[in-house]
């Protein structure tokens, strides 16, 4: 790291490093980082997923300079946006597609975690870190979804905010507290414009900067779940590790191009994709006395809506919703196989990791469906099914996640 | 690794694809019809936007629209659009919103007709097609004498009546099982026959109908076709640019073993 960290001698560059330790951060953290060289498709959603935030926050600062807050003029500035403001169109529609695409990528994120067990020790604070960033990212996306103060807007609104209002006791007043007002109204959005632009992307800001942290501290995990760390050769570097820069940030920007590539055509070609990233009842103005005929929230909470919804108690099925977001915070601790990758796990693991993902997707169509009883049927069976793979994931992953694993990591030079 | 980035678009395909068929809504009903409107269609978009002036705009407004971007976007000269577009007093600068007082409308119609800039996205346009040609005959209707098929008891006459005609309904009845268990009869709509004969056929009243669509469709997103033009050449870029990309790296990672 010698000469890439010299603050000796003149010139600027040294006088700068004096000041600012640019190299120095460079060799630590991007060409002094080694990651194992057998990373596979899975691991491109991590940068995309930091390259969606940074578009969000880029996007959402000129959509925040045309967006007029209030109840009589939210709706008409984002129309105004769109049709009259030069590329408004463009801006607003890269920020909705934006927030279907976020969930996209941390989807798939999280779903390389579960199948390489990445969650495992010593990476425990990394995920539930990485889940705080996963509720955070909720809440952001909830609210945003209520700005433009269309129809679909203010009822998912009020049906979300209610379900605080199974909580007993607190409930009925935290629910008040939480709109500003006895209704959905014009204090709700205020309210809900300032945590969008302000307090909710401060906090997710913080989180991914102590995301990548821990990170750095433990050192990636990949496809085989074994430690790089472990296997140091004469030069003290993982054998199976290679730099971060320039190997994995020029891999990444392979990813970023096809993503980009896939985002464009969403963008330009299909952006209301069917009537799911930008509903169709969210075309007319908030209206308290005409309630759209099926309440559905975006896709992506539709796998825990459906699981809300299908309960016909009302408090239990608020249980059960909170439940099914917050038991992935628990993983690290149910999963107490040795193995980490679910290579290396029996037949048993994969069908169980297989089917929960399954039933994910099936829930996630559910809670698009109208609530009619067919569908309020399929989704009482998943609910047993989702939770199901939680509670066998101690027995399962104990009996067969201990064969045996390979030394090196599996990777064949092109 | 060509491979696997084949993967990872297949991946994404299938996730597009999946998506997409959440999204589709329930069956049609028989009588329903697709629009097969095509917004691209220049000389459609501008017959269409003659139909809404002369026979939607005295009641209904398109409020985010103004008179200006209507004749640039569909290529009506200043003349043309001075002449046939702008309502005599307003400027051409002006949204296009109905003159009819709203205490008026409340009066006349027992509510306000909804604006229409939307009204394409957020009902679609198939819906449109089917509420402007399945007006008919009703006499049970004090208000209008007519009805409608995809909005049961609308509040709007029959305005396309003069170049439509008045079509009748033939009802069937059907026989079914009720909630008892016990035969209950409804009716089912079996088809139209003409009645009052318009000024236009059957045909051309859809082709009317059709092109009044297209119109809507273009005023609930007037950017549409600017945003397909310049996305052809923005996928373009990007390929090429993940193409360099891989390259690039493919060069670099030559080295690890």
């Amino acid at each position: 790291m010698g000469a890439a960290t010299d603050t000796k001698g003149g010139g600027f560059r040294a006088w700068f490093n004096k000041r600012l330790p640019v190299d120095q951060f460079m060799a630590d953290q991007l060409t002094g980082y080694y990651a194992p060289k057998n990373f596979n498709i899975w691991y491109f959603f991590g940068s995309l997923a930091l390259l969606v935030f940074v578009m969000q926050i880029v996007t959402g600062i000129f959509v925040t300079m045309h967006y007029k807050v209030g109840e009589a003029t939210a709706f008409n500035s984002v129309e105004y946006l769109v049709r009259e403001v030069p590329y408004g169109w463009l801006l607003r529609t890269l920020h909705s597609t934006g927030a279907s695409a976020f969930f996209i990528v941390v989807y798939l994120h999280m779903a390389r975690a579960l199948m390489y067990g990445s969650y495992k020790a010593p990476r425990e604070l990394l995920w539930v870190i990485g889940m705080l960033i996963y509720f955070a990212l909720m809440a952001e996306a909830f609210m945003g979804y209520v700005l433009p103060w269309g129809n679909m807007s203010f009822w998912g609104a009020q049906v979300i905010i209610n379900i605080f209002n199974t909580i007993p006791v607190i409930g009925p007043d935290l629910v008040e507290w939480i709109r500003g007002d006895y209704a959905v109204a014009d204090a709700t959005l205020n309210r809900f414009f300032s945590l969008h632009v302000i307090a909710l992307p401060f906090l997710i800001a913080l989180l991914i900067l102590l995301h990548l942290v821990a990170l750095r501290q433990v050192g990636s995990n990949n496809p085989d779940g074994i430690e790089i760390k472990e296997n140091l050769g004469p030069d003290g570097k993982p054998v199976d590790g290679i730099p971060f820069h320039p190997y994995y940030t020029l891999k990444d920007i392979v990813g970023v191009g096809l993503f980009l590539t896939l985002f464009a055509i969403v963008v330009f070609f299909a952006p209301t994709f069917g009537g799911l990233f930008l509903e169709k009842p969210n075309f007319e103005p908030a209206n308290p006395m005409s309630t759209p005929e099926h309440i559905a929230p975006t896709w992506y909470f539709t796998p825990y809506y459906a699981i809300l919804r299908a309960i016909p108690d009302q408090r239990l099925g608020a249980l059960a919703f909170a439940l099914s977001v917050l038991a992935f915070v628990f993983l690290p601790w149910l999963d107490r196989a040795k193995n980490k990758s679910i290579r290396y796990r029996g037949l048993a693991s994969k069908l169980l990791l297989g089917m929960f993902f399954v039933v994910f997707l099936v829930l996630m169509w559910l809670g698009l469906q109208p609530a009619d009883p067919v569908y309020v049927l399929m989704a009482r069976i998943c609910i047993p099914l989702y939770f199901a793979f939680f509670i066998l994931l101690p027995f399962v992953s104990k009996a067969d996640g201990n064969g045996p694993v390979p030394e090196r990591v599996t990777y064949h030079a092109h | 690794m060509p491979t696997k980035f084949a993967s990872l678009i297949g991946a994404f395909a299938l996730l597009a694809g999946a998506s997409v068929s959440f999204a589709n809504e329930g069956g049609h009903a028989g009588w329903q019809r697709e629009a097969n409107n095509e917004v691209a269609n220049l000389p459609s978009l501008q017959r269409g936007a003659r139909n809404f002036m002369s026979y939607c705009s005295g009641c209904h407004s398109i409020k985010y629209m103004r008179y200006s971007r209507v004749a640039e976007d569909l290529k009506i000269s200043d003349k043309l659009r001075d002449e046939m577009l702008v309502r005599p007093g307003e400027k051409f600068s002006d949204y296009i919103v109905s003159p009819m007082p709203a205490a008026d409308a409340q009066d006349w119609f027992g509510k306000q007709p909804p604006d229409l800039s939307l009204v394409a996205r957020s009902r679609g346009s198939d819906w449109i097609f089917n509420f402007l040609t399945t007006f008919y005959a009703d006499p049970a209707s004090r208000q209008t004498g007519v009805n409608n098929l995809q909005l049961p008891g609308t509040a709007m006459p029959h305005v396309l009546a003069s170049v439509q005609g008045v079509q009748n309904a033939v009802w069937d009845n059907v026989e079914h099982k009720g909630e008892d268990g016990k035969p209950v009869v409804t009716t089912a709509f079996k088809e139209f026959e003409p009645g009052v004969v318009g000024t236009l056929t059957p045909e051309q009243f859809d082709e009317f109908a059709r092109d009044t669509v297209n119109f809507l469709q273009y005023v609930s997103d007037p950017t549409q076709l600017e945003r397909q033009s310049l996305g052809i050449w923005v996928v373009l870029f990007l390929l090429m640019f993940t193409g360099i990309a891989y390259m690039l790296k493919a060069e670099y990672w030559k080295d690890v073993r």
